[in-house]
């Protein structure tokens, strides 16, 4: 028996397809308020309430909006979801919905009932406190924007969906989804269904993996799911990893920062609380928070994309892979892990199950995204930059770079360039040179191989330029 | 109450129009709870689930199609194809878009379909179906169209006076050249039919259209059945923005081809990528223009040559085009003026209706034109702008009188005063001064926008309305939800006519057996034209109500349907409205087509990243012209919604083919929401100021009021000057600048590096 839990009641996952999808299982159920935009995380139609851990790694719960789209309906076996329809009914609206329908935050309403979910998570937020008078993202109800940065509306222009969310108070002391993140979400339950399974622990994962290679890995399936929706690739047998305690370590140390691969982006941004400033800003525009809720560092290194942000953030940072199979771990240079377009020296009976980023971190760190869209967009170009500038020297300069080649690179030309010179406009314009022939990007939907080529020189002006002496 | 027919735009003092209401169904909405055409398929039992076999070039010929093997796909039903067809193999209306296709037309092009039992078995039976192709030679851009004299239909040509002596005369002339791209609708529910036939024959598709009645005709003719034999409903759609004026027609056709065949319901609900690689999109256009100003910067004269890029079939490429040619004025007297219009064919999607439908494009010619020829002028563009207004006793190129163009001008004033456009431009001034890598820019750009169709027979709607005997209301209308708020403006029409509290009127879903011959939901006009109906249906009841309402003077309306029923008085009726005063002529291009003009005027302000082109919209102030609002929540919802769609088109959504000479030619390359980027909330202007213009009482109109759907679409041409005005404060004084369009980050930076180049 396989359930989960929808707006409160138990619904049976037994002999649902496997490549179905948690969307696509809600529909089934006649729930049919969450929406199909896109089927690959884009639009946010489709977003749902699940109650999840809470991010800071504190024994909370909190609830957390994903595309539903995405995930595998079995990957939520023993979970709990909510959906708009679950939140509240046409004569007793929940105060996000009140909000949006007297606001006119809904015109079309198709995407309305996924924006209700992801901006029902941020109502919900146990740290959203009223401060000041907000900011052009900020409400002085504490209500984040970036919140709602995953959810398109084609219709409304969206000025009266921020009003909405702007206009929240907070949650009333018997609302009963504030009162369920007083206690526990629901734990990880080992899952195997056709076509689906998620082991109980690291070593029964790592003897699967070795028994059957072709498997694929799960983590917040936010590739995987585009594949199964768009392109239709289907698998034997997927795995999931994404709830595995050994992969979801953190620790900081005096030499190291150590993340576990399946921590989400979420989370590790949450736990970070800082740290790294350079994977904080890195995070913040890593597509939108209904995937930074799903997605993992795991992940994004281990499809090897070169478009994924964050390698070039963490290859500034000189970070390493911690890879295990059964015959026991290795750690692998981040410079090193990949070989290739979408391929990487993981073993197909290989997990990822750490990043370490060494410490102490460069004191010049900067993350720059080159998109057509400020949020929820893939980088045409991203650079992720590391200097130790001492008495106006460059001492140490990792520049990681992604979008301009078939893989992930580091700007070794232009490291070289900066290195042990002194930190001036000389200086940054001959490596700016440099640096804009690094890679050898190409021309497609995104961007001109010359403006990608343009933009690399230019981030390292701009750089310089916001952090002049 | 007052029981008398009144002028159809008189309001009475206690009107249920001009109150701010939400959707009618945001509670529905914002539940889960409203239903869309998909969301019935789960509710209906035993449904088969259509999948495409889509081409993989952009043109060939049709050697072989072998669906054999398909049926050997558990779960596939049938495949359909040409040879299925009762009656007619067509989905268009100008008998170009063959159903079932013998050639390929465009890559994607949907060769057959395969019913299956899940969606997964269909799209497994068509992976199967075997088809061989013979390519052959594809167009991919106007250029290369216009190169291969490659055009379709009407080549229309709107002249006034004498534009060679116009340009003979001018103090200066310029030259250029304007081209950009398209749009896709993205409207966030993708097409959808689902068709049942009934124990006598009779078809029922539910579809996501907006335009049921031309879905009703498409169904018929490709069934080989009367109209009667079919019904269409159309209960709301996830958006529309023209998308789904024509393109639903061929899906609907294809549901009920198979419903009759089968005998079962046949769902057709195309995934994103099917939807944006098989269904047309807004016009992408070149012009070439020739433009002569006196010396004090008025137009003397405009010489155009407008190319649309139509796509592979006519479909609405000759309205959209001639409503182009109507625009390219804009808000300006241009006394000396030859446009010519035509259509390339292209190997890519049929491209069609999209809000604005030709005006946009027009009137981004001629902005373009004022944005690259001001510099030269040596005149501020706005200044420039407002100085070609059209003035009282001024006709357009086609020859309408321009009605109240005062009202432009206080649109105009307004604007300026309410953004204090004036003083911001010299703070932006002094800011660019002292900014090496960031230059802020900003523009004020009007719109002038006929309403009604431009064919003048479209200009009628009906409605029906229903009075119960305890006194309930009914109505239904010929128009279309898509979300633009019609359904919410009709109920307050039919309580506003009754004079009964909105709480008694409801509406039922838009279906061809309850009004018949309807127009499509387009042109901004549904609003005028079903609101006519409804009221002058409602007036129909109350004319009969009259005599009763003498006996009961004291009478609730309850008591007096009561007794009006009790006397047999029809408590029902179908209200019919048509458009008075309309003529046009397609083949002159001239002719009164327009009741009125939308009127509206914005001020944007943007800032740009000198290093890489990225921008932002700091401030959008608009002042727009909706007549008395018939329901003013929608309308600043329409103002606000449509301005981000236009400023999504001009900057952001970037449609790109695969042009080279590649095995996938004429492959969309964006055919994703990560690939197409719509404008989201980071779009989303920091401040955005929307007012109505007040005083805008528009004589002839349901209560007052104006259309409201596409004109403040082309609000956001504002962005686009803005982001010109931003490049050339990289530049010296007095440098033309030119942008692309769309004006992506990338765009920008070209066009801000070419200013810092200037000499």
């Amino acid at each position: 028996m396989a359930d989960i839990v929808v707006n409160g009641q138990p619904r049976d996952l037994t002999g649902v397809p496997p490549h179905t999808n948690v969307l696509d299982f809600l529909r089934g159920c006649g729930l049919t308020g969450a929406k199909e935009g896109c089927a690959e995380g884009e639009c946010g139609a489709c977003a749902v309430l699940v109650v999840r851990p809470a991010a800071d790694g504190s024994p909370a719960a909190e609830w957390t909006a994903i595309n539903s789209c995405l995930a595998p309906a079995a990957a939520l076996d023993g979970q709990e979801v909510v959906t708009a329809e679950g939140l509240g009914r046409p004569d007793a609206l929940h105060p996000v919905q009140r909000e949006l329908a007297t606001r006119g935050g809904s015109q079309c309403g198709y995407c309305t009932p996924g924006f209700v979910c992801s901006m029902g998570a941020e109502y919900y937020r146990a740290d959203r406190v009223p401060a000041g008078d907000g900011d052009r993202y900020h409400g002085a109800n504490g209500f984040d924007l970036h919140a709602i940065g995953g959810n398109l509306c084609r219709c409304t222009g969206y000025r009266p969906i921020k009003d909405a969310a702007f206009a929240l108070g907070l949650p009333a002391p018997d609302d009963v989804m504030a009162q369920r993140r007083g206690t526990a979400a629901p734990v990880a339950v080992a899952t195997d269904l056709r076509g689906f399974v998620r082991p109980a622990g690291l070593t029964e994962a790592l003897h699967l993996l070795r028994e059957r290679p072709e498997v694929v890995v799960v983590a917040g399936s936010t590739d995987w799911g585009v594949d199964v929706n768009l392109r239709g690739r289907r698998a034997e047998l997927v795995v999931a990893v994404d709830r595995l305690p050994e992969l979801r370590g953190f620790s900081v140390t005096d030499t190291e920062v150590r993340v576990g691969a399946a921590l989400t982006l979420t989370e590790l941004d949450r736990r970070l609380a800082g740290r790294l400033p350079l994977v904080s800003e890195m995070i913040a525009q890593f597509a939108s928070r209904l995937i930074r809720n799903c997605a993992t560092l795991g992940g994004n290194l281990g499809t090897g994309s070169p478009i994924g942000d964050a390698a070039p953030a963490l290859l500034a940072l000189d970070a390493s892979v911690v890879l295990a199979s059964a015959d026991g771990t290795r750690t692998v240079p981040l410079s090193e892990f990949f070989t290739g377009y979408r391929t990487s020296q993981r073993r197909p009976d290989e997990l990822i199950t750490d990043v370490v980023v060494p410490r102490p971190v460069s004191g010049l760190t900067a993350f720059h995204k080159v998109a057509k869209r400020a949020f929820d967009d893939i980088s045409s170009v991203a650079a992720g930059y590391a200097l130790d500038v001492v008495d106006g020297v460059v001492r140490r300069a990792r520049i990681g770079l992604g979008g301009v080649a078939a893989t992930p690179i580091r700007a070794l030309a232009t490291e070289a360039a900066l290195e042990g010179r002194p930190w001036t406009a000389e200086t940054v314009d001959a490596a700016a040179a440099t640096l804009a022939a690094e890679g050898t990007p190409i021309s497609d939907q995104r961007a001109s191989a010359a403006y990608r080529s343009a933009m690399l020189g230019q981030s390292l002006r701009k750089l310089f330029a916001e952090v002049a002496p | 109450m007052t029981i008398t027919a009144s002028p159809l735009s008189r309001r009475p003092d206690d009107a249920v129009v001009g109150t701010p209401l939400p959707h009618e169904s945001a509670a529905l909405h914002v539940t889960g709870r409203a239903l869309y055409t998909d969301d019935l398929v789960g509710r209906t039992s035993g449904v088969l689930h259509a999948h495409p076999v889509q081409a993989p070039h952009a043109h060939a010929t049709i050697t072989s199609v072998d669906v054999a093997a398909a049926h050997d796909v558990p779960g596939v039903v049938r495949v359909l194809t040409a040879a299925d067809v009762p009656g007619i193999n067509d989905a268009g209306v100008k008998h170009d878009e063959p159903l079932f296709p013998s050639e390929v037309m465009y890559h994607g092009h949907a060769i057959c379909w395969v019913l299956g039992e899940s969606l997964e078995a269909a799209r497994l039976g068509a992976a199967a179906v075997e088809v061989t192709y013979a390519p052959l030679p594809a167009l991919l851009t106007v250029e290369e169209a216009i190169a291969a004299q490659s055009f379709q239909g009407a080549r229309p040509t709107l002249a006034r006076g004498d534009s060679p002596a116009g340009l003979a005369h001018a103090a200066r002339v310029f030259e250029g050249v304007t081209s950009f791209a398209g749009q896709e609708h993205f409207y966030l529910e993708t097409h959808c039919s689902l068709a049942l036939v009934d124990e006598n024959g009779q078809v029922f598709v539910q579809s996501s259209t907006q335009h049921p009645s031309e879905t009703q005709e498409i169904v018929a003719h490709v069934l080989g059945v009367p109209n009667h034999a079919v019904t269409v409903q159309c209960l709301r759609m996830g958006g529309g923005f023209g998308g789904k004026e024509m393109q639903p027609h061929g899906l609907a056709a294809v549901a009920a081809l198979g419903a009759t065949l089968t005998g079962r319901p046949v769902r057709v609900r195309l995934t994103r990528a099917q939807d944006i690689t098989m269904t047309g999109k807004r016009h992408g256009f070149h012009a070439t223009w020739t433009a002569g100003f006196d010396a004090d910067g008025r137009f003397t004269a405009l010489e155009a040559t407008l190319t649309s890029d139509g796509g592979w079939s006519l479909d609405l490429s000759e309205p959209v085009l001639s409503r182009a040619l109507c625009h390219i004025d804009n808000a300006y007297w241009i006394p000396d003026i030859t446009v010519h219009g035509r259509i390339a064919r292209t190997h890519k999607t049929s491209q069609t209706a999209f809000r604005g439908f030709g005006g946009p494009q027009g009137m981004l010619v001629i902005e373009d034109v004022i944005g690259r020829c001001a510099p030269a002028l040596g005149i501020d563009p706005a200044e420039l702008r407002r100085r070609n207004f059209y003035a009282d006793g001024q006709a357009t190129p086609y020859g309408q009188p321009v009605r109240h163009p005062g009202r432009m001008v206080a649109a105009w004033e307004q604007v300026i005063a309410s953004s204090s456009m004036e003083a911001r431009r010299a703070e932006i001034d002094d800011w660019n001064a002292t900014q090496p890598h960031r230059k802020r820019g900003i523009a004020i750009t009007p719109v002038k926008f006929g309403i009604s169709f431009n064919l003048t027979a479209f200009n009628q709607g009906g409605a029906l309305v229903h009075v119960y005997k305890d006194g309930s209301v009914l109505i239904s209308h010929g128009g279309t939800e898509m979300g633009q708020g019609l359904h919410t403006k009709m109920l307050q029409v039919a309580a506003t006519a009754l004079g009964v509290p909105l709480e008694r009127v409801r509406l039922a879903p838009t279906r061809t057996d309850k009004v018949p011959n309807t127009s499509a939901t387009a042109a901004s006009a549904s609003a005028d034209l079903n609101g006519g109906a409804v009221k002058n249906a409602c007036e129909q009841i109350l004319a009969r109500l009259t005599p009763i309402r003498e006996l009961v003077p004291d009478a609730s309306w309850e008591e007096l349907v009561a007794a009006a029923y009790r006397g047999r008085v029809q408590l029902w009726a179908a209200g019919f409205y048509r458009t008075e005063g309309l003529n046009w002529d397609a083949a002159t291009m001239t002719g009164h087509p327009f009741k009125y003009f939308a009127y509206g005027a914005a001020v944007t302000e943007v800032e740009v990243d000198g290093f890489t082109g990225a921008y932002t919209t700091r401030r959008v102030d608009i002042v727009h012209d909706v007549g008395d609002s018939l329901s003013p929540l929608v309308d600043v919802g329409q103002i606000e919604g449509g301005f981000v769609q236009g400023a999504g088109w001009l900057t952001l959504e970037d449609l790109r083919w695969d042009e080279s000479d590649g095995p996938s030619r004429g492959r969309l390359a964006t055919q994703a929401a990560s690939t197409y980027k719509l404008p989201s909330l980071s779009e989303l202007p920091e401040q955005f100021n929307v007012a109505l213009l007040a005083g805008a009482h528009e004589d002839g109109v349901v209560y007052g009021s104006k259309a409201v759907g596409e004109p403040p679409l082309m609000l956001a041409l504002s962005v686009r000057e803005a982001l010109r005005d931003a490049c050339a404060a990289f530049g010296p004084a007095g440098h033309s600048v030119e942008l692309a369009s769309p004006a992506t980050p990338e765009a920008v930076y070209w066009a801000l590096t070419a200013a810092r180049g200037a000499s």
